[in-house]
């Protein structure tokens, strides 16, 4: 679904009221025309039409996989994606590694006075589509409004409930010596997006962030009883940083080949230029699956059926050293221990 | 991508290594003098696959890791203040002054912008015409000419409100310095590739002669550096002291004209002190008279005297290859990326950062003084 | 130090501005760079670019030169 020019008129006639004002966060007739005109519209669904302080919400007798997160990103729009898109998936592929089906979703915002109410639309509508897109309901939210300097035009958080609809155990702990390590796809396209958007770095890209719901590769793996001990998300840190974090978590020691790790050439040009290492880069729409190795083939070829995971492909596997490390087997074929990423990347010239 | 991947070919580069394990039949001290070969040699794990006997050095060619501390200290001094916009690489953001770094003034409030070119901050400067803009003038000569443009640009555009703090430095003079030291460990340099890209073959032929040094222009990619190392040994075995252009896709003996004649417009050789080597007479660059009423320290105030060591950081040792990472007793404990004590293990070109993001398995190549 | 990348020249400004901007491509990403430094450099050569700035032409007879040596390597022994 393209973002293009699809969000229709914001409804909020901007002769009224152009930016959020203090006031639309004091609960009275401005909150009120906030909620009616922007939030229940783009969101719209019977829990939420019950306009009650909290969704009351039928679940079966399913175990529960229950989020959280934040998302402050900056800029609040990039090629392919938005503040929204972000909140919707990260928080939907976050249950989705947990193995859980999401349903429901939490949506609290915090808007900064001064934020264009035309700019809050088009966010609220991109999580509309998202959320479609990933078969979640936005059940229930919040609104405050902060002074002018105290928040970068908008901060979103969301919580998200899914259900496990299955028996396995899903988490590092479960990390067993031999499983396959399998990447779902390329890295790198939302954190070279979010820089190509971003000034004083003007490049023309032909990136488009990778944020994307998760879950349907990952219900399949699940209905075709692939035996999955541990799935992760790659988020910020990048690959790197979430295989430091599983070795370390698990007490076992990862042998990653780095030259079965696939990075488009304009994310490569990007990283050269900008000096990024691609292993540290953000992505939002790549997962690593930790899968028992006699089901490793059948789990690459369900994987490559979905659009987002046509690169899938197994890059290392665990060894039986309980180690607690990540050992990078470089392309020139020299064995080195990766590390976790100093924090944000800078664009350096040295 | 073209230019890049054909140098990265595992097969060719072991070739190469294969040549050099059969020519060996001593030890032999290679100091590579940019950052940016450091950088490569860790992160592709070049050492490893050279012989025991060949030791890379690893030199003073990180400008991020000798830019003084009291300079640092001034950077931060000034981008604090209300009606500035600071402006500079993003490796500079991380290192520590005499305690903060420039990150930490941000959190602080000031206006800190990462830049890729010189040139961006030159556009900040015209739409910000209320500020002043000030951008952070660090680098060897690779770098000077972005900056001289930015300088002479600024003078053109009649841009008041900019200028630069200078703390460019340049790389024969240290290296020099390093080879007329009485405990100098170094048997050849590999020299940097995009400095000489610049200055062409400048005074290298001067530092071949006086020290009987093989020097080899060498570049960044695995191939590069391969080749670099092989060229060199080659020559140590025979006794040779030369210098070869291993770069020459990007090196010409003449350099780059224009940019030295617009270098030489804009700046003049100054000393300069370098964070843990001191002073080295004549190794830095400064604005010429005509132009320095583009210099930040004219207009806010002189950077302080230098400052005496610190913390327990032997950076300065590091720097003149006289000692390895692992050696410092306070690696991987007490000075880590994240609470760096020094500035070779900040800047991800410093020997110790790259030493701690990449380390070897089980036995590390120690060796030193 | 100096991080400084091969990029193909996709076009060139017109005009007499001292910086001679252009668009230079590193796999797909373009980027605008001053070609002051490189006055010879046309549309479809390879230049080094560090900082915003083309620092060299890449000279592509000497690159093809760096992979010929291997050949005389072997030929050594």
């Amino acid at each position: 679904m393209s973002q293009g020019n699809s969000w229709g008129e914001c409804p909020i006639p901007i002769s009224d009221y152009p930016n959020i004002l203090l006031a639309h966060g004091g609960g009275g007739k401005l909150m009120q025309q906030l909620i009616d005109k922007i939030f229940l519209p783009a969101f719209d669904n019977p829990t939420l039409q019950t306009r009650h302080d909290g969704a009351l919400l039928n679940l079966s007798n399913s175990r529960l996989a229950f989020t959280t997160d934040s998302y402050v990103v900056k800029p609040l729009f990039f090629p392919g994606g938005d503040i929204g898109t972000l909140a919707i998936n990260g928080t939907v592929n976050d249950l989705a590694m947990c193995g859980a089906r999401p349903a429901y979703i939490s949506a609290g915002f915090i808007l900064e006075e001064g934020l264009p109410i035309d700019t809050l639309w088009k966010i609220a509508q991109s999580m509309r589509r998202a959320a479609d897109e990933a078969e979640v309901n936005i059940v229930t939210g919040d609104t405050k409004v902060v002074e002018r300097g105290k928040g970068d035009g908008i901060y979103i958080n969301t919580a998200g409930i899914g259900l496990v609809e299955h028996d396995q155990i899903i988490m590092p702990a479960n990390i067993k010596s031999g499983d396959s390590i399998i990447l779902s796809g390329d890295l790198g396209r939302h954190g070279i997006a979010v820089m190509a958007a971003r000034e004083g770095l003007a490049f023309e890209s032909a990136i488009e962030s990778d944020c994307a719901p998760l879950t349907e590769p990952i219900m399949s793996l699940l209905k075709a009883k692939v035996t999955i001990h541990c799935l992760r998300d790659l988020t910020r840190g990048g690959l790197a940083a979430a295989l430091v974090e599983i070795a370390q978590t698990a007490k076992w020691q990862l042998l990653i080949d780095e030259s079965s790790i696939a990075v488009s050439e304009p994310v490569r040009g990007a990283c050269e230029i900008l000096g990024f290492d691609p292993l540290h880069v953000v992505n939002e729409g790549r997962f690593i699956a930790f899968i028992s190795p006699d089901y490793a083939k059948q789990a690459m070829e369900i994987l490559r059926r979905f659009p987002n995971c046509r690169e899938a492909a197994i890059i290392g596997e665990v060894t039986n050293q309980p180690d607690a490390e990540v050992i990078l087997k470089s392309k020139l074929g020299v064995k080195l221990v990766l590390d976790l990423p100093a924090g944000e990347q800078l664009p350096r010239i040295c | 991508m073209k230019y890049i991947d054909e140098y990265r070919q595992p097969e060719s580069v072991a070739r190469i290594i294969d040549k050099i394990n059969s020519l060996v039949t001593r030890p032999w001290r290679i100091m590579e003098v940019c950052g940016g070969q450091t950088h490569a040699i860790m992160r592709h794990g070049i050492d490893q696959m050279l012989p025991e006997s060949v030791t890379l050095l690893h030199g003073p060619g990180c400008p991020v890791c000798v830019t003084p501390a009291e300079i640092v200290d001034k950077a931060i001094e000034i981008a604090l203040q209300k009606n500035v916009i600071f402006c500079s690489f993003g490796d500079m953001l991380r290192v520590p002054g005499s305690g903060n770094d420039l990150l930490s003034a941000r959190a602080a409030g000031a206006d800190v912008r990462t830049v890729y070119s010189p040139l961006d901050s030159l556009n900040i400067a015209a739409e910000n015409n209320q500020k002043e803009v000030v951008f952070f003038a660090i680098g060897f000569e690779t770098t000077a000419p972005a900056n001289a443009m930015a300088v002479q640009e600024a003078a053109r555009r009649r841009l008041r409100n900019f200028s630069i703090l200078n703390a460019q430095v340049l790389i024969p003079p240290a290296m020099e310095a390093i080879l007329s030291a009485g405990d100098s460990q170094v048997q050849a340099f590999l020299a940097p590739g995009h400095v000489c890209t610049v200055t062409g073959f400048g005074q290298y032929d001067r530092l071949v002669s006086k020290y009987r040094v093989p020097i080899v222009i060498t570049g960044f990619e695995p191939l590069d550096i391969a080749r670099g190392v092989y060229m060199t040994i080659a020559q140590l075995e025979k006794g040779e002291a030369k210098l070869e252009n291993q770069y020459a896709r990007s090196v010409r003996p003449e350099g780059n004209p224009p940019a030295l004649r617009l270098m030489e417009d804009t700046f003049e050789i100054v000393d300069r002190n370098w964070r843990g080597l001191g002073v080295i007479p004549n190794s830095g660059l400064a604005l010429r008279k005509s132009h320095r009423q583009f210099d930040a320290e004219e207009r806010f105030g002189h950077a302080g005297a230098e400052l005496g060591k610190i913390t327990e950081c032997i950076s300065g040792e590091i720097l003149r290859g006289l000692k390895k990472p692992p050696q410092c007793p306070a690696f991987g404990t007490r000075c880590t990326p994240e609470r760096p004590l020094g500035a070779t293990m900040v800047s991800s070109e410093g020997a110790c950062s790259a030493y701690y993001r990449y380390r070897k398995l089980g036995n590390q190549k120690a060796t030193g003084a | 130090m100096c991080l400084a990348v091969p990029g193909k020249i996709l076009s060139i400004e017109k005009g007499d501005s001292p910086l001679r901007l252009g668009r230079v491509s590193f796999g797909g990403i373009v980027k605008e760079i001053s070609l002051a430094y490189v006055p010879e450099a046309n549309i479809g050569d390879f230049v080094i670019v560090h900082a915003g700035f083309a620092i060299s032409v890449l000279d592509e007879q000497e690159a093809a030169k760096t992979f010929e040596y291997l050949d005389e390597l072997e030929s050594l022994e």
